[in-house]
């Protein structure tokens, strides 16, 4: 059993893992934070940006100044962004057989794979993954087509000129392998390999292992998936929370008896406790918006935007925000606010029972319906005739680098008022902010991020008990920043083995059994014996039938009648050799009996001597030696057939024979 | 007992007596046995026997096998006891009642002794009646005593530990009577009752079965406890080998009662001083128990008067080894910890800190309370490490937080172990804050704020540990080094409070109502104590902090709500409002700090605001508030005509006290006018009486006082009275006699309030004229309606008849409901 890890990201995971025939690969994540090395696309002609002066090398030579723009200290390449894939190289794409989803967020670079490997196998998902999936690819495709950019930069991708740039640019990796977003056209045509599955759906490959998604808790439609055969199972856990927001809870239970637990997809930022970092969101929030400034707040289309309208629906109230507006800018936001109310099936216990009373399950309906918070397409159209400070705006994307927040980030950047709030993990806030200083405006860091952490880790892993652990080697030391922070490390006996970007791990576990059926009418035929008190034995003489994995026991072919001429002969020649099957044995041989036995049939000086694995018994007359191990014995006399025989039979005596 | 009672004894007697008559409330039993004891204790017994023989009759019917209803017997039992309690009377009921009640024969053997409630009531009764010699003779001869060493392991705690007592008081009753002489240390000298429960004790101290010893040493800690008698001594010379005995086993058993003998002995003012070997027990108890058990017995140790100084300072490392181990594992060089860095006891110490978060917690918290209970001690140990103690205190709260670097991998453990552990954070920040009262290293109190601040900061705190972190910021605060002849903060605590009021900005956002709360109290405690100072004036009123305060007057949490009243009253005290119309708001249709409190006071739904407007106001008027000064008649007459209105007896209540501050400042009551106020306190007028009573008058203070007299909440009416004789009392010493005139004013005024305390108080008094004033409360009979309200409300349903009277018709003796029938 192989393990292909084909990205270094911790949350962003694209595994292959191969076991017994299958290929089966583990996410599709995107690793976007590439495009933190990029300039911002702005929707609206930005003169701060596109007079940005060009990056020259210390010696003056000015090569790069089309590609690489400086701002404040910093080099950005002035580009169409590009995002990091998962590796292509380390193996063959085109032999896989399934992907396995398990959140949309990890299913980003799926057309990359799909459409450009040479893929044919299928990919599973549950429907709010999928539906999900969709509207994040959609808006991504958006954000970056609806700005188109002549150029595209490669020149500074060159080994010896990268070398020659500044930080990070220097230390960014695998550039050559680096992409510019998929189409539209692409991401139907992925969409189109999705096979959606419900959880705890036993799936088939071929026979060979069943995959099954269980609840993670992590998003809507979130999957965690136990991979198993009749008697090997691996779990892949990946963004799995156990806290209670709108998806359905966690299902431990089923991960329980794994053989080895591949464990993805934990909190980016286990220091931070999400209830305490809703409170600052709430309070900044609130702070800026009575001081008369405007919110603005980066992030994905669906997920924590519901919790975050959730506990603003309870909060403004109190706050005395009832006036203030918030807007939901997506190109998909409509999709996303509508999608979530009809999942009802994947959310948690109490957003279920509403459905029922009928009731949206969530409460940004109401927000809707009471003009709190209004959603647009684009800041184009409505939005500018609607718009009014001060406001909160949710708006994509988190990176900073295109979407409507570019916009906004450059229309309310000067004023310290205005406060941007950043509560998607997935980047580096002061990274995202480096193209758009010197900037006045406030910025507080809430990342809220609810996949499990190093604590809640260690007691699933008590609770569970997987036989071995696999994680990215991120997971095995405490973060940089804080080494001192032992506790914020996977924990576990026995250590966990870590992977890292383009490796291959051989995982610690070697199959043992195979189930093997047995057809009716050959069980019919067994007598079973009882050789001790519960334990039967049967001999059995079959055909071993293998096809699609699975391997029956048939009754062999009758020898047929003996007919006579030409034709038996070449009957029995296509007939296996069925030789007459000599009795099996079993039990062991007493010494001390068997001395006696050989003393009353007429052997004497008969000497016996312990030997590691058993005894020998000599007789000295006969010149003959029996030598009786655990798992064997063996008559060794000189030409005596005669005598042999005799042994043979007092040997007999002490065995059962079936 | 009067005529009334002993008429209704019989029957009452009777239905105690009739198993077919349940009674359903025992309280009755009670209240009717507390009852019969003052009547015992105030005459005699046998007198009340033979004068009611029911009584008799009831007790002999306990005797018969019959269904009593266990409350009945046991109250029975109780009841005897208190009548044995008498010798003449004991001596009155020994002949059979007492053995055949309290003997073999009685509940003891019968199916009735298997409810607690009987056991509980044997003992009582046994307890009651042993006060005199004959008492421990039937005590000896119906083998009472043995009973007693039984119930001591009884599954009823309530029994086990009345048995407990019952010992302690025999064995003292017993020990009286040869007091004569000197008390020998012959057991053979000692009365027999005595030297069987001692040879018990002993016998229990010999066992190996920790529950028996356990009694036996509470026995003797009650012993020693209560009765400081010579005899004690001896005692414990007797037993003493016997207690040091159990140290010597392992684990020592009954450790906490052990603890709680050993300081009940050392707190005995005949046993400490002497040379008993008492200090070399507490000495070998300190070191052999563990660290989570030592620690009472060392905070006791610290807390006695007497005691060696070695054994002191033993205690001291004792109490101090969790935060030393605390210290050591973090500490960045060996041996910083200093004056902590004790090394008796040590790895015991880390055993029970690791092995799990509760134990850690747990010991922590214990060391920490302890601590926190030593400190404002006179005899707390000196020199007190207040260094290394702040040291902990802040290591302890880094360690929580995660922000600490440990060095050692006991130190890795504990900060998992403590991480995010809300009891650990609330004990240290309770402690740091006690540990304000010291002074410490420069560079240490720097640590103190940042790791405060820290807290206050962090977005994990919960409400509580945030409450906790306010208020031990105001204590150190509080005692920052002062600039001389300056009463504002130094500067390096005014940089703090630069630091902090962002913090407090966002937490009086927070969307839990508790850190709004405590937010804004912090605020009010700050305001009132620097509010005057320059530094501080200009740090608050650079923040957003005011205009969020006047934001939270409308939060929808009325206890936010209420703080933020007592906030806003606090600012503009201290002239640290928003001024209606500040250039920032040119034109801004924002109202007076004055009006907005009114609002709340006349519209607010709840009542915690509206009482925290009434402090508020009364505070103002206290310190002539620039806003009341102004016009304070006006103020005050709208202030009394909103509160009088109030639901709420805590808001009339309070405006009962805003009256009479506008009262004595009108007629020169010297009261406590405030030193730092603008305008000097209104002058005592030395014009008569009645002119003085003008503005009273006008504000129709009078109106709100008298219909509060009748107010149906007793307090209301209670201080409505005091503040009328406090007028009268001011009127008799006036020096310009007013004859009270006999007008038809006075005479309708009188009737008014005849009809008010009749509850009829729609009807207003209208402008009420100062005479007719005087008039009124001179021919009212306040006195009679002060003693008429100090009488608590059940009086005349306490009497004893009343009671008596109760119990009968709950059963339906009295007839009275026969009509009811059909």
């Amino acid at each position: 059993m192989k393990l292909y890890c084909l990205s270094g990201h911790p949350t962003l995971p694209c595994n292959v893992l191969k076991f017994k025939s299958t290929t089966i690969m583990l996410d599709c994540g995107l690793d976007m934070t590439s495009t933190l090395n990029f300039l911002p696309l702005p929707l609206v002609q930005s003169p701060r940006l596109s007079n940005l002066p060009g990056w020259s090398l210390k010696d003056g030579n000015a090569f790069l100044d089309k590609e690489l723009k400086e701002c404040s200290g910093h080099v950005f390449v002035d580009s169409v962004p590009e995002f990091c894939l998962p590796e292509t190289e380390l193996i063959d794409l085109s032999t896989v057989d399934v992907i396995l989803i398990s959140n949309y967020h990890c299913m980003m670079a799926l057309p990359y794979i799909t459409e450009h490997t040479g893929f044919t196998g299928t990919v599973y998902a549950t429907e709010p993954t999928v539906q999900i999936g969709r509207l994040l690819m959609e808006e991504l495709v958006n954000f970056i087509e609806r700005v188109p950019k002549a150029q595209s930069a490669s020149l500074w991708k060159n080994k010896d000129i990268q070398r020659l740039l500044p930080s990070p640019l220097k230390d960014a990796v695998e550039v050559s392998t680096w992409r510019r977003c998929y189409t539209m056209q692409e991401v139907n045509s992925a969409l189109s390999k999705i096979q959606l599955v419900g959880y705890s759906q036993k799936i088939e490959l071929f026979g060979a292992v069943q995959v099954t998604p269980l609840s993670s808790g992590y998003a809507l439609g979130s999957s965690n998936w136990i991979i198993q055969s009749h008697y090997e199972k691996v779990s892949y856990v990946s963004g799995s929370s156990l806290l209670t927001t709108h998806p359905q809870p966690m299902d431990q239970a089923s991960l329980k008896n794994s053989d080895v637990l591949i464990l993805t997809g934990l909190t980016q930022i286990p220091t931070a406790n999400p209830d305490g970092m809703v409170g600052e969101f709430c309070s900044n929030l609130a702070l800026t918006v009575r001081n008369g400034g405007n919110v603005l707040v980066p992030c994905y289309p669906s997920g924590v935007i519901y919790d975050l309208l959730e506990c603003l629906y309870q909060y403004i109230d109190s706050a005395g925000l009832s006036n203030i507006p918030f807007y939901f800018i997506s190109p998909v936001a409509n999709s996303s606010l509508e999608f979530s109310q009809i999942f009802a099936e994947w959310l948690c216990h109490n957003k279920q029972t509403k459905v029922y009373l009928p009731e949206p399950p969530f409460p940004h309906a109401e927000l809707i319906q009471t003009n709190k918070l209004k959603h647009y397409p684009s800041l184009h159209g409505d939005f500018s005739s609607d718009f009014r400070q001060p406001c909160v705006v949710f708006t994509g994307h988190p990176s900073l680098r295109f979407g409507d927040v570019v916009h906004f980030m450059e229309l309310w950047g000067k004023s310290s008022l205005n406060t941007v709030i950043f509560t998607e993990p997935d980047f580096s806030y002061l990274e995202a902010l480096a193209p758009y200083q010197p900037l006045a405006m406030k910025c507080i860091y809430c990342p809220i991020d609810t996949r499990l952490n190093f604590i809640q880790v260690s007691k699933l892993l008590k609770e569970v008990q997987p036989l071995h652990v696999v994680c990215p080697e991120q997971y095995t030391q405490p973060p940089p920043a804080q080494s001192h922070r032992m506790d914020l490390m996977v924990d576990c006996q026995p250590p966990a083995m870590s992977y890292r970007r383009a490796e291959v791990l051989a995982l610690p576990f070697k199959r043992r059994y195979e189930k093997i059926e047995i057809m009716p009418e050959l069980a019919d035929a067994l007598v079973p014996m009882e050789i001790k008190p519960g334990i039967s034995l049967a001999t059995v003489s079959a055909v071993l039938h293998t096809k699609d994995n699975k391997h029956v026991l048939q009754p062999p072919p009758r020898p047929a009648q003996p007919t006579g001429g030409k034709k038996r002969k070449r009957a029995s020649d296509d007939i296996p050799d069925c030789k007459v099957l000599k009795p099996l044995l079993s039990g062991s041989i007493p010494v001390e009996q068997f001395v006696q036995t050989l003393e009353k049939h007429g052997f004497s000086d008969i000497k016996v001597e312990d030997t590691a694995k058993g005894h020998i018994v000599l007789l000295q007359e006969a010149e003959t030696l029996i030598q009786i191990e655990e798992d064997s014995t063996h008559i060794i006399c000189d030409n005596d057939e005669m005598l042999r025989v005799r042994l043979r039979d007092l040997v007999l005596k002490f065995l059962q024979k079936f | 007992m009067d005529p009334e009672c002993s008429q209704l004894l019989p029957a009452l007697c009777a239905v105690l007596a009739d198993p077919r008559q349940p009674m359903a409330d025992d309280t009755c039993l009670e209240k009717l046995l507390d009852w019969f004891k003052t009547i015992t204790e105030a005459g005699s017994s046998l007198l009340l026997l033979q004068e009611n023989p029911c009584l008799v009759e009831l007790l002999c019917h306990m005797l018969k096998p019959q269904d009593l209803s266990s409350r009945v017997l046991s109250f029975s039992l109780r009841l005897t006891g208190v009548f044995a309690a008498q010798e003449d009377c004991f001596q009155y009921l020994q002949g059979e009642l007492l053995p055949r009640l309290f003997g073999e024969a009685g509940p003891l053997g019968g199916a009735a002794w298997t409810a607690p409630t009987v056991r509980s009531g044997w003992i009582q009764g046994l307890r009651s009646l042993a006060r005199h010699p004959s008492a421990l003779h039937f005590l000896a001869d119906c083998g009472a005593v043995d009973t007693i060493f039984s119930l001591q392991g009884d599954s009823s705690l309530f029994v086990a530990s009345a048995a407990g007592q019952l010992l302690v008081h025999i064995l003292g009753l017993s020990m009286q009577g040869p007091a004569d002489g000197p008390p020998s240390l012959q057991a053979g000298d000692w009365p027999a009752c005595a030297k069987k429960i001692v040879g018990h004790i002993e016998e229990s101290l010999r066992s190996t079965a920790t529950p028996q010893i356990t009694q036996a040493l509470n026995v003797l800690t009650t012993t020693f406890g209560h009765c400081h008698d010579p005899w004690t001594r001896v005692l414990w010379v007797r037993l003493s080998p016997l207690v040091a005995g159990l140290l010597e086993k392992d684990p020592v058993p009954a450790a906490h009662s052990l603890v709680d003998l050993l300081l009940s002995v050392a707190r005995s003012p005949g046993l400490s001083s002497s040379s008993c070997g008492l200090w070399e027990t507490l000495a070998q108890t300190l070191s052999r128990l563990s660290p989570t058990q030592a620690g009472p017995l060392a905070l006791g140790i610290l807390k006695l008067q007497d005691c060696p100084q070695a054994l002191r300072a033993q205690a001291f490392a004792v109490l101090l080894q969790p935060l030393a181990c605390v210290l050591k594992a973090t500490a960045q060089a060996p041996g910083a910890s200093g004056v902590l860095d004790g090394t008796v006891g040590d790895f015991a110490t880390v055993d029970t800190l690791l092995p799990s978060k509760a134990a850690c917690v747990g010991l922590l918290c214990r060391t920490l309370a302890h601590l926190e209970l030593l400190l404002p001690l006179p005899q707390r140990p000196c020199p007190w490490p207040q260094a290394p103690l702040l040291g902990a205190a802040v290591t302890l709260l880094q360690l929580c937080q995660g922000s600490a670097s440990p060095t050692s991998d006991t130190g890795h453990h504990l900060c998992a172990l403590l991480l995010g552990c809300v009891r650990v954070q609330r004990a240290a920040l309770d402690f740091l804050g006690t540990l304000s009262q010291g002074t410490g290293p420069p560079e240490l109190v720097t640590e103190v704020f940042a790791v405060l601040l820290e807290y206050l900061r962090s977005p994990d705190s919960s409400p509580t540990v945030l409450k906790k972190a306010f208020q031990a910021t105001f204590r150190w605060l509080l005692s920052s080094p002062k600039t001389p002849g300056c009463w504002d903060l130094d500067p390096q605590a005014l940089l703090f409070l630069r630091e902090l009021l962002p913090v407090l900005q966002k937490r009086l956002c927070s969307p839990c109502w508790e850190v709004r709360d405590s937010g804004l109290e912090f605020l009010t405690q700050m305001t009132g104590r620097w509010g005057g100072q320059a530094g501080f004036r200009h740090a608050l009123l650079a923040s957003e902090v005011p205009k969020l305060t006047e934001q939270l007057l409308r939060d929808p949490e009325s206890y936010v709500r209420a703080s933020a009243v007592a906030a806003t009253g606090q600012l503009s005290s201290q002239g640290l409002c928003i001024s209606p119309a500040s250039p920032e708001h040119p034109g801004g249709q924002q109202k007076s700090p004055l009006s907005e409190l009114l609002h709340i006071l006349s519209t607010d739904s709840e009542g915690f605001p509206r009482r925290a407007a009434m402090h508020v106001f009364t505070q103002w008027l206290r310190d002539s508030h620039a806003d009341v000064v102004g016009d304070t008649e006006e103020f005050v007459a709208g202030v009394l005509q909103v509160a009088s209105q109030d639901l709420d007896w805590e808001v009339r209540a309070q405006g009962l006290e805003l009256a009479l501050v506008f009262l004595e400042q009108t007629l020169g009551q010297p009261g406590s006018p405030c030193p730092y106020a603008v305008t000097p306190p209104v002058v005592a007028p030395a014009c008569p009486l009645a002119q003085a009573l003008q503005p009273l008058c006008r504000v129709r203070l009078f109106e709100f006082a008298f219909r509060a007299l009748f107010d149906c909440d007793r307090p209301v009416a209670q201080k409505s009275c005091d503040l009328l004789l406090f007028l009268r009392a001011k009127m008799a010493s006036s020096s310009s006699p007013q004859e009270a005139r006999s007008s038809p004013d006075v005479a309708s005024v009188e009737a008014a309030l005849q009809r008010w305390q009749a509850g009829d108080q729609a009807q207003p008094l209208g402008d009420l004229e100062p005479e007719v004033v005087l008039a009124v409360l001179k021919s009212m009979d306040l006195e009679g309606l002060r003693g008429a309200l100090a009488e608590s409300s059940d009086h005349v349903e306490k009497s004893p008849q009343s009671l008596l009277q109760d119990m009968l018709a709950t059963v339906g003796i009295l007839g009275e409901n026969e009509a009811d029938c059909y």
